[in-house]
């Protein structure tokens, strides 16, 4: 009998005929972090168009800021990023300080340093071990997080919450180091290392993840830019814009480290710059709690903005006045608008606050940097296989908490 | 940062600048409405300002008569020299104002935001939809005339076009739609959960205990 497949020798005629199809993926699929809807129109498994809608996360952030006092918002802080609650503390703090024009100790400028890149690190090997796990190596995964619970019992030990710490305060930090701080902090740095090197050891060769990850999802460093987006995605893409060092505040200018480029804006750069500036991280730690004062206030003492120690409201007239207006009426920032920002877990974290001279923000806007790196996702997306969304999706970082408010 | 634009603002294009600002070191220019468009363009290709940071609004609905309600902001930077500037521009409630995705492609999620929290329209958007909320949502939950304990109508099925599904009961079957009167409910009135309850028994005002109910075997 003839072979029948003479008849195919053309390569075009072996492709299945197929019609365009539209697909929804999530928000209740896993890889979408159960946060987001992706309408995809697809040819075969390659993605012609991709509609990305947000938004199942939201909570009003910036409407339930509009009615309390400015030290009220700093609990829904820790929920917009919460995976890095320490950087947004810090964030709003540093936002609060500039529309007063606030100077805070050394000791706690250099605290709040090292707690938030504490939460930096926590930050992207919480997302490098989730691309890596969903991806299918589920041991890097667990390595990763094993070593991130130590990096949460540090925050745990100074703050007293694993995750939500509300723990800044405008004008200082709720309460000075730990004695043992420094010691135990550099103590799991060995096991930080180890862990990433062990992790890479089993993902940087494998062929399955190289495959995964190389050429997937890339983006031009133009592109980038002109979609807002900041942070490891607009590095990975070769623009080194990092604002602690394009835009120092507080004491990023009196640190040595690098800010890790990729080339070519894929995955896989995005996740080797993840690791590397959790390096970085850790560098600057070493740096800060070696400069660190060890002693000495971490709040500010202008009694107009910070709250009294619980002796002086108890023994003096003063003490209970200044105890009584912040309580009853919150401080009252000079009227005005600012925008501060800083380097968060995603990105440039901006805070563009609006004062009219009352006990309670008229406008608290953050920028998330979320929203605008999700935003270029789809630039990421088309032209890719279905398959792909997931390593790209998760090499974003989007957090719910953040993109959606 | 920002002074040096500033200045450069004001040398090309004159009059255009209505006011300019500067506190804690932000730098601030107003222009008018019409001149949104031009003055980002102005930024984007002559003082490469290639990086857009952010668009936003703010609802000063006390300042109307005298000033337009809304106060639209925009963030943009150049990754080049590293200036940053604020433009602002004032807007009346449903006035339009440009679209700026097609001078930096990042403004389009902004601006929907922008749309769906305040309710500014703009012309020449690619993709005007709301994007935090659903598309049934009522009102604009950033004005500061929307009370934040509003509650919204409920939706009862959102047919999409395009796609066959059949919903999965009826408009007289299930939960109801409405809101539950609480206060009528614990008075004694209303206590019927569904309506098609109701229907079947001529609205019969009395719970059913039983026969799946523990107590009665």
């Amino acid at each position: 009998m003839e072979p029948h497949y003479e008849a195919l020798e053309d390569e075009h005629t072996l492709e299945l005929p197929s019609e365009p199809m539209r697909l929804n993926m999530g928000p209740s699929h896993p890889a979408m972090h159960g946060t987001i809807r992706m309408v995809l129109d697809l040819d075969g498994e390659t993605i012609m168009n991709v509609d990305i809608q947000p938004g199942y996360l939201h909570r009003g952030f910036e409407k339930s800021c509009e009615r309390g006092t400015w030290s009220q918002v700093f609990p829904y802080t820790d929920r917009l990023n919460y995976v890095s609650p320490m950087l947004n503390n810090v964030g709003f703090a540093l936002a609060v300080e500039k529309l007063i024009g606030l100077e805070v100790p050394e000791r706690c400028t250099y605290y709040r340093t090292v707690l938030g890149e504490l939460a930096r690190i926590s930050d992207h090997m919480t997302c490098n071990a989730a691309t890596a796990m969903e991806l299918g190596a589920f041991t890097p995964f667990l390595w990763l997080l094993k070593v991130r619970d130590w990096v949460w019992d540090i925050l745990e030990q100074e703050t007293g919450a694993r995750l939500t710490h509300s723990f800044g305060r405008i004008g200082g930090m709720a309460a000075p180091p730990t004695d043992g701080f420094k010691e135990s902090t550099l103590a799991i740095f060995d096991e930080i290392d180890h862990a990433m090197m062990e992790s890479e050891a089993l993902l940087m060769k494998n062929r399955i993840f190289l495959d995964r990850t190389q050429g997937i999802g890339g983006l031009s460093p133009d592109d980038a830019m002109a979609m807002g987006c900041t942070g490891i995605i607009l590095r990975s893409t070769g623009v080194d814009y990092d604002v602690r060092k394009a835009y120092p505040y507080m004491f990023y200018d009196r640190f040595d480290f690098d800010v890790p480029v990729g080339h070519d804006g894929d995955n896989y750069d995005r996740f080797v710059c993840r690791f590397e500036e959790l390096r970085q991280s850790m560098k600057i730690i070493r740096q800060a709690l070696d400069q660190m004062p060890t002693s000495g206030p971490v709040m500010s003492e202008d009694l107009r903005y910070v709250m009294p120690a619980k002796k002086e409201v108890y023994t003096t007239i003063e003490g209970t006045i200044a105890h009584f207006k912040l309580v009853m009426e919150g401080l009252k920032p000079p009227p005005g608008e600012v925008y501060s920002f800083t380097e968060g877990g995603n990105g440039e974290l901006g805070f563009f606050i609006v004062s009219d001279g009352s006990g309670t923000p008229y406008r608290v806007r953050c920028r998330p940097p979320c929203w605008y790196n999700l935003q270029a996702c789809r630039d990421m997306l088309l032209g890719d296989m279905i398959a792909d969304i997931i390593p790209t999706f998760g090499s974003i970082n989007m957090i719910g908490g953040e993109c959606d408010r | 940062m920002g002074k040096k634009v500033i200045e450069r603002l004001q040398k090309d294009l004159g009059a255009v600048i209505l006011e300019t600002s500067e506190f804690r070191g932000d730098h601030e220019a107003v222009v008018a409405k019409k001149d949104w468009k031009k003055v980002a363009l102005f930024l984007r290709d002559e003082l490469e300002m290639n990086h857009i940071i952010d668009i936003t609004a703010i609802d000063y609905p006390e300042r109307e008569p005298e000033k337009p309600r809304f106060e639209l902001k925009l963030i943009a930077r150049s990754m080049k020299t590293g200036h940053r500037i604020r433009i602002a521009t004032r807007v009346k409630d449903k006035e339009k104002v440009d679209s700026l995705t097609s001078v930096w492609r990042g403004a389009n999620w902004a601006e929907r935001e922008v749309w769906d929290m305040f309710g500014i329209p703009f012309e020449g958007h690619p993709d005007l939809r709301r994007i935090l909320m659903y598309p049934e949502f009522e009102g604009h939950p950033l004005r500061k005339d929307y009370p934040i304990g509003k509650t919204q109508p409920l939706v009862p099925y959102r047919d999409v076009e395009g796609t066959e599904k059949l919903p999965p009961f009826g408009d007289d079957e299930g939960q109801p739609f409405g809101r539950i009167d609480w206060h009528a409910r614990l008075a004694g009135e209303d206590i019927q959960v569904s309506p098609s309850i109701s229907q079947q028994t001529g609205g019969r005002k009395s719970l059913s205990a039983g026969p799946e109910h523990g107590q009665k075997e």
